[in-house]
């Protein structure tokens, strides 16, 4: 399985990403990250700790799990049911601006989800999409401000992000023929 | 959604398209049933407490039985959910005119409702139901047989505040003959690796307790003598055709939950009670309201227990009728 991104280069994918997010920004005053669940979670922690180490303040971070409000839940006429995980956000999103972190980019119909999900919680000033990947075939007029990697690939490719919190590794792997 | 075409799914499903009862369900559906459950209780914490999941789907609650708490429990949680519900009541429906359960069914199953939540004064009128209808059922208590949800969300209730099941000392007491929510408890804290006790006159004692692996005393003493939990059942004086107790002062003389009692738990107990309570019958309002009694926990947990199990019943839309479990 081809690796496209080892764990020296994600660390520096997200160190650039925490410069990029303070630059345009103008700082981490009214910032929240947002990760959805199950791997922007742990991205969203390590962004939090790169921009306390670069600026010196902390960003209040939250957990989002979008099972409730996928498009897809009701659809298949038999099956077992997602599991439904916890979503923690322990401050107010009202007038901040929320970076929304996920790992991989591809159809946009999570984020889609995360955007619904995220307004039954207030109403941001603003809400800014970062992604470790981005592997393309968009299904909604959804885009990333963020990026840690474009992968161009095809729809019969899998892109699996393995991180150190939850897997015991950092990489990014992509399976099957192009 | 993310990475590839596949989908997350749940490690373990509920095997059955209906909830009948707890009797059926493995330690794992119950375990995925709480841990759901966690995740609906923060959706109750929000501004905006409602989520689009249940959208397009009707839930009929059809009670045949009073009910204020279990009904407008079932009632919230659906809403939450974003489902369409309407409640019938007996009071104000055509059995009042002599329609037959099962008619009663077929004209709302004609209008073509997803769920059926169903309370029955009969043991098994739900079951009866998931035989002959193409909707997912739901019993809200049958009879004197089982009232799953309730389980449930004592179940949640203990695991919230003791972190586990298995190995706990649980004190059941009171009316234990006619009680659905004994039954439905014993069935789930067996399940789960809890030691069950249970205390009631002889007269409100059923006499195959013990099979179910049960200790049975006519002492509330020993029973609540280093209990983790105390649960008390209500004198259900609406069931009782004959002479059970000699009088409701005697009654709470001999088994009524005291604070004196409760010096015999174990020093971190709860005290639990599914409602309505008959205070200075089985409870003495200063346990009622004392500071081990969670018995309100109980009710704002209800909420979200229903919301798990209408979530996970909800994807299983088989319509063969003859699929019961």
């Amino acid at each position: 399985m081809p690796l496209v991104m080892d764990a020296d280069r994600m660390g520096r994918a997200l160190t650039r990403i925490s410069h990029e997010i303070l630059e345009r920004n103008r700082g981490v005053d009214e910032i929240a990250l947002v990760g959805i669940r199950t791997r922007g979670v742990p991205l969203a922690r390590r962004i939090s700790r790169s921009l306390h180490e670069i600026n010196g303040d902390d960003v209040p971070t939250g957990a989002l799990d979008i099972t409730l409000y996928r498009d897809d839940l009701m659809r298949h006429p038999v099956g077992p049911q997602p599991v439904v995980r916890r979503t923690e956000i322990p401050f107010s999103i009202d007038d901040r601006k929320i970076l929304l972190v996920d790992d991989v980019l591809y159809t946009g119909r999570t984020i889609r989800a995360a955007l619904d999900a995220l307004i039954d919680f207030g109403r941001p000033q603003a809400i800014q999409l970062v992604v470790l990947v981005d592997r393309g075939h968009r299904e909604l007029p959804i885009k990333a401000d963020y990026v840690g990697k474009n992968l161009p690939t095809s729809l019969k490719q899998s892109v699996q992000v393995h991180l150190q919190e939850i897997d015991g590794k950092d990489e990014v792997l992509i399976e099957g023929e192009a | 959604m993310t990475t590839s075409a596949e989908t997350p799914t749940a490690a373990v499903t509920l095997k059955s398209r209906h909830l009948l009862g707890i009797a059926g369900l493995d330690a794992d559906e119950i375990s995925l049933i709480l841990d759901t459950a966690e995740a609906m209780k923060e959706i109750g914490g929000r501004a905006i407490k409602k989520v689009p999941t249940l959208r397009g789907r009707t839930v009929v609650n059809l009670f045949f039985e009073p009910s204020t708490r279990t009904r407008t429990s079932f009632e919230i949680a659906e809403k939450r959910l974003s489902a369409d519900t309407l409640s019938i009541a007996t009071a104000t429906s055509s059995v009042t005119k002599g329609e037959s359960l099962l008619d009663t069914v077929r004209n709302i199953e004609a209008m073509s409702p997803d769920m059926i939540v169903m309370r029955h004064s009969s043991s098994g009128a739900p079951h009866l139901l998931a035989r002959t209808c193409r909707s997912t059922i739901i019993n809200a208590g049958d009879g004197m047989h089982e009232h799953p949800t309730q389980a449930l969300l004592d179940a949640f209730t203990i695991r919230e505040h003791k972190r586990r099941l298995a190995g706990l000392k649980i004190a059941i007491v009171g009316d234990l003959l006619h009680s659905r929510v004994l039954r439905s408890n014993v069935a789930l804290l067996n399940t789960m690796g809890a030691h069950v006790w249970t205390s009631a006159p002889a007269t409100l004692m059923p006499s195959h307790l013990s099979d179910f692996g049960v200790r049975a005393t006519t002492s509330v003493d020993e029973a609540v003598e280093g209990a983790d939990v105390v649960m008390m059942l209500r004198i259900q004086h609406e069931r009782m055709h004959g002479h059970y107790i000699p009088s409701l002062r005697e009654y709470f003389t001999m088994f009524g939950l005291t604070p004196e009692r409760m010096r015999r738990a174990a020093p971190d107990a709860i005290v639990m009670h599914p409602g309505p309570m008959n205070r200075g019958v089985e409870i003495d309002s200063a346990v009622a309201d004392g500071p081990f009694s969670v018995i309100l926990e109980q009710v704002s947990n209800g909420v979200a227990v229903r919301m798990a199990v209408l979530y996970l019943l909800s994807g299983r839309d088989s319509v063969d009728p003859l699929d019961v479990h």
